[in-house]
């Protein structure tokens, strides 16, 4: 990729100095997507542990009393649902409360001029 | 690996059949929506550096509590009891620590993408081939392994038969990670990290409310195990005999200090999650966020040792069907109903996945930036090398499937192979450590110190110890010597090839070195990042702090 620099002789010939290394990071990060296109991954954990929980809370109230003794006399499906229930919604109103901002004009358009792609907003 | 015992199939029904499978209809799902924001290979290999600090920090841990690991955690603990508790707050912490406060800024801020393309700049290609090589080598191997560990115990507690879970779940880590990359395995291991907690979590307190709390726990193994099986320190002073055949000094140097820094501050599985984080502050945090959730794991893995170990006193030995690595699979079958079952089975499987896929993500990112890029294939368009990291996933994952069913025909020369690797570690991180505080480190060093550490530990290991010349009473203690030995052979090999080779010019190690800088260090902080409860001195020393204190209940 950045060879243009290569020191002619010597043992290190051929291996980008960190300086070039750098630029060429710095080039893939404008490049990159990743911050603009991916998504939340908290409305996904926040979803399925909903889920997970329901799933759960049903399955404690009907369960026997041969399932609750094996258990140490615990409803342990319900009491664990409940558990997955809260975090699930903790994630979903975690997301709610506080979403990823979106750019706004000018950070994209500074970021276009080639300022580092470091202060990509992102409001986790 | 032991067969695990056969009455251990689990009474599975239906609903722990649904609880799986959306499971892995999620993972897979996270793979398709990740794939839209892979551009550019850094997207693929590095999430384009660009993910906050609370999802690197706990992939960081997930990418660590792997199912070997939670099995063989609480095998240990049913084995040697409390003394677990040093692979944690000793044995983990401080390294963490030191990862995200001391060296993060060099990692992070010099924009390597790999660690053995930070040895690449301030060494040489020799040291940095080395050690691209063995790492490839070793990352395949132990994805292998791990997916060879999960078919035996799938095998026990489902019945599926051994190749089934070999290639189902080696083609849905394929498929998830050749999608989308690291920002896919990330997103998985958080995931996984809270599907664990859940699956563990609810078994320990069952555990601990089957043998009468704590106090019963305690008094049951004190009375059949003696009483310093329920402490961390009791019988470690240098000459006394205890069942871990460590005493504090070597469990102090070789675990808390070479063998645990070695593994958490230069295995790239680990470092690649920080290298992914948005920026340097976020970098540091990774591995610091993590060590907070790692202090407390242990009692997840160590309690239900422990439990088995006082419900069936015969474990693990001949007395009993029950391995010490059947501890947990026990509990899961004596304790669990219909749902919660399959909670904690589809929490064993995240653990394997997440265990092979962090191996697999970082061996395709070595192999492409540290062996294709610059020794194979030069100069080509970064589309191709994006390409090429989806291909040489696909290699990858067919190596460790065929590295798993090797396992199956030869599992002792898998043990003896895991072994020989792990003793890498140890010699990178004194190349490390040499390299960064001590500018005059010249430039052939890298190599040597690796390859005389390395040498030095496997022989320690497999001549002084294996063929008994000096005897240590257990493999562990073994280990950690061999470590230790490992560790000075490496610095005593740099130290005498430096003074007669050639230093690196000040200007090549800008930003390497400690004492030197480069642009990436001194970024201004993100907004928000300024907050005291980010400050990444006061999350390091927090956790080293705590970490003591959880000292205290098991020392007197």
């Amino acid at each position: 990729m950045s060879d243009t620099n290569e020191r002619p002789d010597g043992p290190d010939r051929g291996i980008p100095d960190t300086g070039e290394l750098a630029e060429q990071i710095e080039e893939l990060e404008r490049r990159s997507a990743t911050a603009s296109r991916l998504f939340d991954v908290r409305r996904l954990i926040g979803g399925l542990f909903v889920v997970y929980g329901l799933i759960l809370v049903v399955a404690g109230a009907f369960d026997s009393d041969a399932e609750i003794a094996k258990a140490v006399d615990v409803r342990i499906n319900l009491w664990t649902g409940l558990g997955m229930l809260a975090l699930g919604l903790f994630f979903l109103g975690w997301q709610l409360l506080r979403p990823v901002r979106p750019p706004s004009a000018e950070e994209l358009a500074e970021a276009m001029d080639g300022h580092q792609g470091k202060d990509r907003p992102d409001g986790h | 690996m032991h067969p695990l015992a056969a009455e251990l199939r689990l009474d599975t029904n239906a609903l722990d059949y649904v609880i799986m499978a959306m499971y892995f209809a999620v993972v897979l799902g996270i793979g398709f929506m990740a794939r839209r924001s892979v551009k550019t290979s850094l997207d693929f290999f590095l999430s384009g550096r660009s993910m906050p600090a609370w999802i690197t920090g706990l992939a960081f841990i997930s990418a660590n509590l792997g199912a070997t690991e939670i099995l063989g955690m609480a095998a240990n603990s049913a084995q040697y009891g409390v003394y677990t508790t040093h692979w944690y707050w000793i044995g983990a912490i401080p390294a963490m620590v030191f990862l995200g406060l001391v060296m993060m800024p060099f990692y992070y801020g010099s924009k390597v993408r790999s660690v053995p393309e930070f040895l690449l700049h301030r060494y040489d290609r020799s040291a940095h081939l080395l050690s691209s090589v063995l790492f490839s080598f070793a990352a395949v191997l132990i994805a292998g392994v791990n997916l060879y560990a999960m078919a035996i115990v799938v095998e026990a507690l489902l019945g599926w038969p051994e190749w089934v879970a070999i290639v189902v779940s080696a083609a849905v880590v394929l498929a998830y990670i050749t999608l989308g990359g690291l920002s896919s395995a990330v997103y998985n291991e958080v995931l996984q990290f809270f599907v664990i907690i859940a699956a563990l979590l609810p078994l320990t307190i069952l555990a601990l409310k089957r043998v009468g709390g704590w106090d019963g726990l305690s008094d049951t193994l004190t009375a059949s195990r003696g009483s310093d099986f329920m402490t961390a320190w009791g019988g470690t002073s240098i000459g006394s005999d205890n069942p871990l055949g460590a005493n504090w000094l070597t469990i102090v140097l070789g675990l808390g200090f070479v063998l645990s820094f070695g593994y958490w501050t230069t295995n790239f599985a680990e470092v690649q999650r920080a290298l992914s984080a948005k920026n340097l502050s976020a970098a540091q945090r990774t591995p610091l966020i993590g060590a907070y959730p790692k202090i407390f794991i242990v009692f997840l893995v160590m309690i239900p040792g422990l439990v088995a170990a006082a419900l069936v006193p015969e474990i693990g030995t001949s007395g009993s069907d029950l391995t010490y690595n059947d501890s947990i699979p026990y509990l899961m079958e004596q304790l669990l109903p219909n749902g919660m079952l399959g909670v904690a089975i589809t929490g064993l499987l995240a653990a394997f996945m997440a265990g092979m896929a962090a191996n697999v993500s970082s061996f395709n990112t070595v192999f492409t930036t540290d062996i294709w890029e610059p020794y194979v294939k030069r100069g080509q368009t970064d589309a191709y090398y994006l390409r090429f990291g989806r291909i040489i996933t696909v290699i990858g994952v067919a190596a460790s499937v065929g590295t798993a069913f090797i396992a199956s025909s030869f599992s002792n020369i898998m043990a003896y192979l895991q072994t020989l690797f792990s003793f890498f570690n140890v010699p990178m991180f004194v190349v490390f450590i040499i390299g960064m505080f001590w500018k005059r480190t010249s430039v052939k060093a890298g190599f040597w110190g690796l390859l005389v550490g390395t040498v030095a530990a496997m022989l320690n290991y497999f001549w002084i110890y294996k063929q008994g010349v000096i005897s240590i009473p257990s493999d562990q203690g073994a280990n950690f010597v061999s470590a230790i030995v490992g560790f000075v052979a490496g610095a005593a090999a740099m130290l005498v090839v430096t003074p007669f080779t050639r230093p690196k010019s000040p200007e090549q190690l800008a930003g390497l070195v400690y004492g030197t800088r480069s642009p990436g260090m001194s970024e201004p902080p993100a907004v928000g990042d300024d907050a005291w409860y980010r400050k990444p001195a006061l999350l390091g020393w927090g956790a080293i702090v705590l970490a003591a204190l959880c000292y205290i209940p098991f020392s007197f």
